[in-house]
């Protein structure tokens, strides 16, 4: 029910918005709670386990009970807090946890068997028979327990992330952290002031104390009116810092458009910002907590403090006859603004024997609220006074059992809180706030003259430590009014009282919990779920630790807090991931022929971020295979074109690059002449191999390495650490190449021919023979060739500046289609290798040793390298070793397949008899049937003989020769040729 | 005799404007990186004064100017953009050609701050990241120099293959800021 003249609400602008499928009108400046409130709707939503009535409890982000999901399909969002959710014209909001409606809840029998579903209830009951776990009582118990759902579908919603940098963060805009921003602003400080509420003001906007004997959203109003037009100050509404990190970096979630009807169709729904500042105050106010009376849980039994929000801020009577119930002195002003509203009060209940309470209305001291009654609203309230039971009349009952500072921010980093015996309540343990100030409310400082004053002092400590001078400050004039409380836990009774409205979490429960001996604040937690809700149980965590502590004989202090984690508030995961999304998962690496590869409708490969061809698919070709045979042929028989500019490159300069190489690789480079290149191979620190490619010598002290294109990074990061960790005295220089130049095999027996026709000045076997390097110019243009061959046969590598990639891999398909080749893609150059047995990563694996893959004599004895000494550790050598071998199929040509594992032939196929495993298959087109490259235990030694590999996935088992793993040109006479 | 035509790193993706941002790529320059050799930071500066007429920058910073900057790029690395290196900077530095292998282009608007705000975990802003400054930092999770170059322009270089992406995740950012 409205009432006519309170509120900050737009009572010009009318809100259209839809609740469960009913119309119901609000006005501009309503959450969707007020909006809710203001139009009658007691019950918002069903509880967690007992899918009891429930109401609005709180008017802020600890809302436990009216959790609902805005709208539709794959842009639903679930378990939004109508509290914090503002509406907009056509918002469509649907309550949760019900079937079929709201009002009718078949699940609400659950509250009949409540008896029964006391906590570790599920544990208990449903073990036997095992199996039924997973596949029957957890899906019921799933099914009937819970919170809103997900659609299903994508999530089409939009979200930013973003990165911001301040001085001094000030996180609350209520007295305190108003005082605090404006404090530093006019220093000069850099400063971010971040409210999660739509409207900045914090309980200045909720009470109707005045400030200079002005309503304080005046005051309000002119501060932020300032710190609007300061260059240095940042504004950020709707922003909750969910979590604090390492070195001063927040987490916040900012609601950029969840509140408007129309956003701009780029516009982020949800930003996820991280914040680093150098200086934080927490400014972030308190937050009420229940009494646990019987029956607490009926909705319109709601907080004190968040009645008068709704009376004061958005105008709205939360009942026509309001009981107030209370242990601290805070309460009463619940009893006098709705009084002086004109709602009626019929009474104000103070536990406190001795509370001085005024007001013409029925007043109660020494009294507690024992009962309710009422389904689905709040209809009676039944009150122990010193005389009797009274009953009570009222739809609507505030509660107030006092206030705790809202500290999770200050927990953090893993600080805990002190207990405050004259407030009753936890309060940061500033020995724990590293750079972060906690002012006002947060600190347990309750009035509003000390929160303005406190928030200027915190502003004065964070500048001090920045090294500015703090401006002198006049303060409004506010009220000081006592904070009084005798603490009131729990009322005794025989019925039900709620300590988690979020979790249905009762006194009863934690009681249970003690009764269990499960008596730390942690395994409470744990075996009852208290705070292990969506609000993380903000209002019930100090109430179910004061429970505990009464239940095993301690006092609160010595039972302690939970750890408070971030984040404060859900913070979607779509929000925090947003960058990620889509092709944001990562890079994409495209090389210079890509655009004429896809022309040619070669399916790409994802290598090391890079977008390599597959194959290049031909007319009349079915399948993947055929087309890698006919590449495969084109480049034994004729000429074969492939971008391999993928593979790593490193310049190595400076007058110790020949120590350098020999100190990283096995074997000796110094010795390799200017114009010559050489396989290497190098090894980790630990004795296995890391890598291998080719080093190419350019100059007398200037040389360049290739790597493979997956352990390019991995390579230039070892020999960073390689000469800044382990050898800073020598003189060497690295830097990757890799992008600067576009390169290209060009492999075959009409290779040479190939490339004459387009050298300015051709080469022949002499001055240009196997394992050659040098500039040449083709076309103009000046040009690295390199005769090198990872396909056995004659062929080069040839290099230009990356700008001319795409011409001159247009140039070489030319040349080679004329010359009856073309372009071969990653699948025939891994056939061209398996036949030749030249090693990739599928060998290097990280496991092998340098013996294990038969190079053992290229670590060279004359001279130290990287690994020599732990390659000579025992067991990493002998014919225990899995070593590298080639597989034919013994008998009829059959399938072999990656991965397969290698056993005595007739052996079991378990792991006790496993002897090795396939790394590399392929069919070869040169030699007409399968082979394959294997790591088979003391595989060098049993060529011949006939061993099983078995296939468990793809359900093969076949019978195959160990043999070399050189199956084509032993001698390699092809490549010198 | 048929030439190798050139091709840029952007190919057809920029010019972009969203908003009041807009990115295009930097006009082709030859770059080269220069590594002084041990104890030859001195002469190698005064090398590139008298050749280049500006100093070998300090970490996180650019020297020179338009047409011919000196860009730190990591531990006593700097990028040499605009001139061709002259003969006797090879006496006391490793110089690289590296005039393809990176991509560059310009973010320029009074936005830029907001749009780099976005991408980057560093303070971008004009108060802590002024004209002539330079940072080595990632953009997403592309590995870029980026050099304020005017009070609202950025010189942002990202490795040539990743140039779409570079382009992709500006573009994104801009939308953002723009629909704000």
């Amino acid at each position: 029910m409205r009432i006519d003249g309170k509120g900050l609400i737009d009572r010009s602008v009318t809100v259209p918005f839809a609740f469960d499928g009913q119309r119901y009108h609000g006005f501009a400046g309503d959450t969707l709670a007020s909006a809710l409130l203001a139009n009658g709707v007691r019950m918002v939503g069903r509880s967690f386990k007992y899918h009891r009535p429930r109401g609005l409890l709180t008017a802020g982000s600890e809302e436990p009970n009216a959790l609902v999901t805005v709208g539709q399909g794959g842009n639903a969002t679930p378990n939004l807090r109508a509290t914090t959710q503002e509406i907009y014209e056509g918002l469509t909001a649907v309550s949760q946890n019900r079937w079929p409606s709201l009002n009718l809840d078949v699940m609400a029998v659950n509250d009949l068997f409540s008896p029964f579903l006391s906590a570790g209830f599920y544990y208990k009951t449903f073990m036997w028979p095992r199996s039924f776990w997973e596949r029957v009582y957890e899906p019921i118990i799933r099914r009937s327990a819970g919170l809103g759902a997900l659609s299903g579908e994508p999530d089409t919603a939009r979200y930013e992330q973003a990165y911001a940098f301040c001085d001094l963060l000030v996180i609350g805009a209520g007295p305190a952290g108003l005082m605090a921003a404006l404090t530093a602003a006019r220093a000069g400080a850099d400063v971010i002031l971040a409210d999660e509420d739509s409207r900045m003001g914090g309980r200045l906007l909720a009470e109707t104390e005045p400030l200079d004997g002005e309503p304080a959203h005046i005051w309000v109003a002119r501060v932020l009116d300032e710190l609007a037009t300061m260059d240095n100050v940042r504004l950020m509404p709707r922003t909750t810092v969910t979590g604090v990190y390492d070195g001063g970096t927040y987490g916040a979630l900012e609601r950029v458009t969840t509140h408007l009807a129309n956003p701009a169709p780029d516009a982020p729904l949800e930003a996820f910002w991280r914040i680093t500042a150098k200086q934080t105050v927490l400014a972030t106010g308190a937050i009420e907590r229940p009494v646990a009376f019987p029956m607490n849980d009926r909705p319109g039994v709601m907080m004190a403090g968040a009645v008068r929000s709704y009376l004061n801020r958005w105008g709205v009577a939360a009942g026509q006859k309001v009981a107030v119930f209370g242990n601290n002195n805070d309460a009463h002003r619940t009893a006098h603004d709705l009084h002086e509203a004109g709602v009626e009060v019929v009474a104000l209940i103070d536990s406190r024997a001795d509370a001085a309470v005024s007001g013409d209305f029925p007043l109660f001291t020494g009294a507690q609220v024992i009962n309710t009654r009422g389904r689905k609203s709040l209809g009676e309230v039944h009150v122990q006074t010193a005389s009797g039971v009274e009953v009570i009349e009222a739809d609507c009952l505030a509660m107030s059992g006092g206030w705790n500072p809202t500290l999770h921010l200050s927990c953090h980093l893993g600080g805990r809180p002190v207990w405050n015996v004259s407030i009753h309540a936890f309060v940061p343990d500033p020995k724990n706030c590293a750079g972060l100030h906690v002012a006002g409310a947060a600190g347990g400082v309750f009035s509003t003259k000390g929160a303005l004053k406190s928030g200027v002092f915190r502003a004065r400590e964070a500048l001090k430590a920045l090294g500015m001078k703090a401006p002198s400050i006049p303060l409004p004039v506010a009220g000081d009014a006592e904070y009084a409380i005798t603490p009131l836990w729990q009322v005794q009774g025989r019925k039900r009282a709620w300590l988690d409205f979020a979790n249905d979490v009762t006194v009863k429960d934690v009681e249970l919990a003690a009764t269990e001996n499960l008596a730390s604040s942690e395994h409470m937690k744990r075996f009852t779920t208290q705070g292990m809700a969506p609000d993380q149980g903000k209002n019930s965590n100090v109430g179910a630790l004061a429970v505990l502590a009464d239940a095993t004989g301690r006092s609160i202090a010595a039972t302690g807090t939970t750890t408070f984690r971030p984040p404060f508030v859900p913070v979607p995961i779509a929000a925090t991931g947003s960058a990620g999304a889509g092709k944001g998962f990562a890079p994409e690496r495209f090389m210079t022929s890509h655009d004429r590869s896809l022309e040619m409708g070669a399916p790409m490969i994802e290598a090391g971020l890079w977008y390599r061809p597959s194959y290049f698919p031909r007319k009349g070709e079915k399948n993947w295979r055929q087309a890698c045979d006919h590449e495969v042929g084109m480049v034994r028989n004729a000429v074969g074109v492939c971008d391999v500019s993928t593979l790593g490159k490193i310049d190595v300069q400076g007058p110790d690059a020949a120590a350098f190489l020999d100190f990283i690789y096995t074997n000796r480079m110094s010795s390799l002449k200017v114009g010559r290149v050489r396989y290497g191979l190098m090894l980790r620190e630990d004795g296995m191999v890391m890598d291998d490619g080719t080093c190419a010598r350019l100059g007398a002290r200037h040389f360049l390495v290739t790597t493979t294109t997956a352990a390019a990074a991995q390579v230039m990061r070892h020999m960073e650490f390689v000469l800044q960790g382990l050898r800073p005295d020598w003189d060497v220089r690295i830097a990757s190449v890799t992008e600067q130049w576009a390169q290209f095999a060009v492999a075959g027996p009409k290779s040479r021919e190939l490339l004459n026709g387009l050298f300015d000045a051709p080469i022949d076997n002499d001055s240009f023979p196997f394992m050659a390097c040098g500039d040449v110019r083709i076309k103009g243009v000046s040009a690295r060739l390199f005769r090198i061959s990872y396909s056995g046969e004659h062929a080069y590598e040839i290099a230009v500046p990356a700008r001319f990639g795409a011409a001159l891999f247009d140039l070489l398909l030319e040349r080679a289609q004329a010359l009856g080749g073309g372009a071969y893609g990653l699948e025939a150059l891994n056939v061209l290798r398996i036949e030749k047995g030249f090693l990739t990563h599928a060998e290097i694996h990280g496991r092998a040793t340098a013996f294990d893959l038969g190079m053992e004599r290229m670590i060279s004895p004359a001279k130290d390298c990287i690994g020599k000494v732990m390659a000579e550790r025992p067991g990493l050598k002998g014919p225990l070793r899995e070593q590298l071998v080639g597989l034919k199929p013994a008998g009829a040509a059959k399938l072999i397949t990656a991965g397969a594992h290698l056993f005595m032939q007739g052996a079991e196929a378990v792991s006790d008899n496993d002897q090795g495993f396939v790394t590399s298959p392929c069919y070869s087109p040169t030699l007409g049937h399968p082979i394959a490259l294997a790591m088979l235990q003391n595989g060098r030694a049993r060529h011949g003989e006939v061993i099983d590999i078995v296939d468990h996935l793809r359900g093969v088992r076949t019978a195959c020769v160990v043999c070399e793993p050189v199956f084509f040109d032993a001698d390699g006479g092809r490549c010198r040729g | 005799m048929v030439e190798l035509m050139e091709k840029s790193a952007f190919g057809g993706l920029l010019p972009v404007e969203v908003g009041t941002c807009r990115i295009f790529a930097a006009l082709p320059e030859p770059m080269h990186l220069v590594s002084p050799y041990k104890g030859q930071g001195k002469p190698l500066s005064d090398a590139m004064k008298k050749a280049h007429g500006m100093a070998f920058p300090a970490a996180g910073r650019a020297t020179g100017k338009e047409g011919a900057r000196l860009v730190w790029f990591g531990l006593e690395q700097a990028m040499l953009i605009g001139p061709a290196p002259d003969a006797r900077l090879s006496e006391f530095a490793a110089v690289v050609d590296q005039s393809d292998g990176w991509a560059v282009l310009r973010l320029q608007g009074p936005q830029a701050e907001d749009v780099l705000a976005r991408l980057v975990p560093v303070d971008m802003r004009a108060g802590h990241f002024k004209r002539g400054q330079t940072v080595r930092t990632q953009l997403q999770h592309l590995h870029v120099s980026i050099t304020r170059v005017g009070s609202e322009v950025f010189q942002i270089m990202a490795m040539r293959s990743m140039a779409k992406t570079l382009v992709d995740e500006l573009q994104g950012a801009m939308r953002l800021v723009a629909a704000r």
